[in-house]
This record gives structure tokens, sequence and C-alpha cells, in this order.
């Protein structure tokens, strides 16, 4: 369950940038999960809102929005959109593909009061 | 839990020993600094009419655009500088539980005949079996236990680098194993400051892992096919799985081995000698 210490990482940076700004509570936090990045989403969220108890993020709305998953295509010379990792190159059907984005897993920004 | 990096390793220990949790040294802790910084100064810039009524206390957004890894991030970065000052080639091993990893480090530390010193980290949820099965043969070790935990991460790492030093087990132009919790889940996602990760696949695991874990394989740069000395009792089709592994890492290195029979050690140990000499310091 590595969501669970990816879970703490959020609500510690999410604390800090509250504390410096001399916010009293967070009440939303938006995070970038690429497509490729290595965590489920809906299991990242349901342990944000379990690491976020007795912390300034208690009760806060967590939104997890997708990224998609972009490689570039040695064969075809190409950028493609990958929906997954071992999917082939939805252009030439070739599989020597590098991926470019969607790996992101980032705090985008919080709201607080 | 760890007050610069804030990572949650309560249960984790080092050779038996829970670790004094405590700031780390400057590098990292200066390259967090400057993170928390950016977030200060996103926050000055915050709307203008937050500013003027804080007595309002009005919602505001603050931007961060922060990596989550990044503290896990900078510490393997601090490990990696650590380790090429040093000279040390330094090998990430993982895979799904009893692949054959530690068979594999004994065999290879036998056969390595010091041609470096060889020191290695282990890492498990529990027990000491496997630290204690490298010492047998000679060479350092230092046993991380995880507890909950299902993988390493670069904090655990330069805590057992830290307790081979403080033991002058982690001598220049050598050669670090770091053998990690077997799951071929998470460990991808952690850079520990290794040169490269070495996946272990086992033909008794079947041939379409790569494509069910592809994390795994994607973020290796060599792949070891181990145990081909059962291939005759099992179906397993070798030429597939190379394939389905290149499907989700493009021109992924491949060996294959056996601790049994010895077949693949040539090339094993010329590929890790050839990582030796390049780590190496003139
Ligand atoms: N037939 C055969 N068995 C092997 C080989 N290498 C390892 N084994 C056996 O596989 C089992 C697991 O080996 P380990 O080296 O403990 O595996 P591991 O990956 O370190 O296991 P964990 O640390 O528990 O994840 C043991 O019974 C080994 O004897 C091999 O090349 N051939
Ligand atoms: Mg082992
Ligand atoms: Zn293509
Ligand atoms: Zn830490
Ligand atoms: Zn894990």
């Amino acid at each position: 369950m590595h969501e669970l210490s990816l879970a703490e990482n959020v609500i510690r940076i999410a604390e800090d940038a509250a504390r410096h700004a001399a916010a009293k509570r967070v009440s939303r936090v938006r995070l970038a999960v690429g497509a490729f990045a290595h965590v489920d989403p809906d299991t990242l969220q349901f342990c944000c809102e379990l690491a976020a108890r007795q912390t300034l993020l208690e009760g806060a709305e967590f939104l997890v929005e997708r990224t998609p998953g972009q490689a570039f295509c040695k064969d075809c010379a190409q950028d493609v959109a990958l929906e997954r990792i071992g999917f082939p190159c939805p252009l030439c059907g070739g599989f020597d593909l590098r991926v470019t984005g969607g790996e992101e897993m980032r705090v985008l920004d919080i709201a607080v009061s | 839990m760890c007050t610069t990096c804030g990572c949650g390793h309560g249960e984790t220990t080092i050779n038996g020993i829970a670790p004094v949790r405590k700031r780390h040294a400057s590098g990292p802790l200066g390259a967090y600094r400057r993170l928390e910084q950016g977030a200060a100064h996103a926050a000055e810039a915050a709307p203008l009419g937050a500013a003027h009524a804080p007595e309002v206390d009005p919602e505001r957004t603050i931007r961060l655009e922060h990596d989550i890894l990044a503290s896990n991030d900078a510490l393997a970065e601090a490990n990696r500088r650590q380790l090429a000052q040093q000279g040390i080639f330094a090998l990430n091993l993982v895979s799904s539980p009893g692949s054959g990893k530690t068979t594999l480090l004994v065999e290879t530390i036998q056969r390595w005949a010091r041609q470096t010193p060889v020191a290695v980290v282990e890492g498990d949820q529990q027990t000491a079996n496997d630290a204690e099965r490298i010492r047998a043969t000679g060479a350092p070790a230092v046993q991380i236990n995880t507890g909950k935990g299902c993988h390493l991460d670069a904090h655990m790492v330069a805590g057992a680098l830290a307790t081979l030093r403080a033991e002058n087990a982690l001598q220049d132009n050598s050669l670090l194993l770091i053998e990690n919790v077997g799951n071929l889940v998470c460990p991808a996602a952690f850079d520990l400051g290794e040169a490269h990760k070495v996946a272990i696949l086992s033909v008794t695991e079947g041939e379409d892992k790569p494509l069910k874990y592809p994390d795994m394989f994607r973020a290796a740069d060599l792949l070891i096919l181990s145990k081909i000395d059962l291939l005759p009792y099992l179906d397993f089709d070798v030429d597939a799985a190379i394939r389905m592994a290149r499907q989700v890492r493009p021109g992924l290195e491949v060996i294959r081995l056996s601790t049994r029979s010895g077949e693949g050690f040539d090339d094993w140990l010329a590929w890790l000698a050839a990582g030796c000499a390049k780590a190496q310091r003139g």
C-alpha cells in the first residue's frame, strides 16, 4: 500500500504550504496523476482522506485530475497518445515508444482560509 | 516520522535497530528548504484582496505544482552523489517474492571473487535471514526491515549506507547490491539512488508478468530471467517473455541465468564488471 505513504507526502506538502501562508485550514487539494504514474487515483484519494485526519486538511476535498499518456514513436516518428504501457503505437502498431508524458504525480494547488 | 521528508516509516529498522529520527544532512534539507520557500513565494502571490483584509479570512488558492515524490527523489539524488563520489556501482534488484534474488547475490559474491569489494543492503518486511545468508559469504550486509512497508525508499537506504559506512564496509570503487522487498508493484516508483534497477523474473512465474506489471519492467535496465534450469519441466515461453518485456521497455537487455547450473553467470559478471569500470574513479 504505497498509496498511503504518497498520501502522507501530499498532506505534508499541503500543510507546509498552508503554514507558510499563515492559513488555518485547507479545504481543497487538487492533484495531477498521470496515466502512467505508479499509483491508483481512487486509492490515493481515499488514503489522502485518511491521512488528513487531525491535520489542517481534516475534511478537505481531494480532487484528482488524470493527465493523458503520451509517447514518441520511433518507428513512425510521431508524437502519439498512449492509453497504457505495453500497448502498441496507435498509428503504426510498433512498440518502440518513448514515454514523453503521463508519469507525473503532483500537488497542483490548495485552497486555504 | 522523519522531520525532513515526512516519510512515515515508523516500523522500519536497520539491523534490528529503529533509527533515531533526526533531520537529514545538509544536502537534501537544503533542497527541501528551497521547495518550502517556493511554496511561501507562491503564497505571497495569492490574490491581493486577501493580503489587505486578513480579518475576513477569505478562501484563496495557493499554486504549488509540487512533485509528490520530491522528498524521496531529493534523498535519492543525495545517495547517488555520495555513491558517485566513492566510485561505487549500485544496483537495485527488484522482483516478486522468491524469484531468487538472495541466491543470486550469494552466488554472485562467491563468483565475483573480490574483483572489487562488495556490500549488500537487504530489504524485507521481517527477519534478518537474507542479510545472514549474505554475511555467511563474508560480505558485509545491512538488513532493513520495513515492517508493514512494501518497498524500500531513499531515506531507508541513506540510513543503511550510513550504517555500512560506520562499519567501514562501504569502500571506494566497490559494488553495492540492494535487494528490494519482494514486490512487483511499488518499488518501481521509488528511486533509491542506484545506477540501475535490475528486474528478476523466474521462469516459474509465467511469461506474461511484464505485461501484468509493466511499471517494474519499464523501470529496469536489465532483466534477469532466473531459474532457467527448470525450463524442461515447465511450458514457460522464453521468447514470449522477452518480447513482452521489450514491449514495455524497448531494447531491454536480458540475461538468462540459473544459480543451479551456473548458466548465464559469465554474462552477468561481465555486465557487473563493465558497470563497475564505468562507475570507478580514475
Ligand atoms: N531451481 C532453481 N531454484 C532456485 C534458483 N535460484 C533460487 N532458487 C530457489 O528459489 C527459492 C527462493 O530463492 P531466494 O533466493 O530466497 O529468493 P528471493 O527472491 O531472495 O526471495 P525473497 O527475498 O523472499 O523475495 C529458494 O528455494 C532457492 O533455492 C535457480 O536458479 N534454480
Ligand atoms: Mg531474498
Ligand atoms: Zn508509430
Ligand atoms: Zn525520511
Ligand atoms: Zn510499497
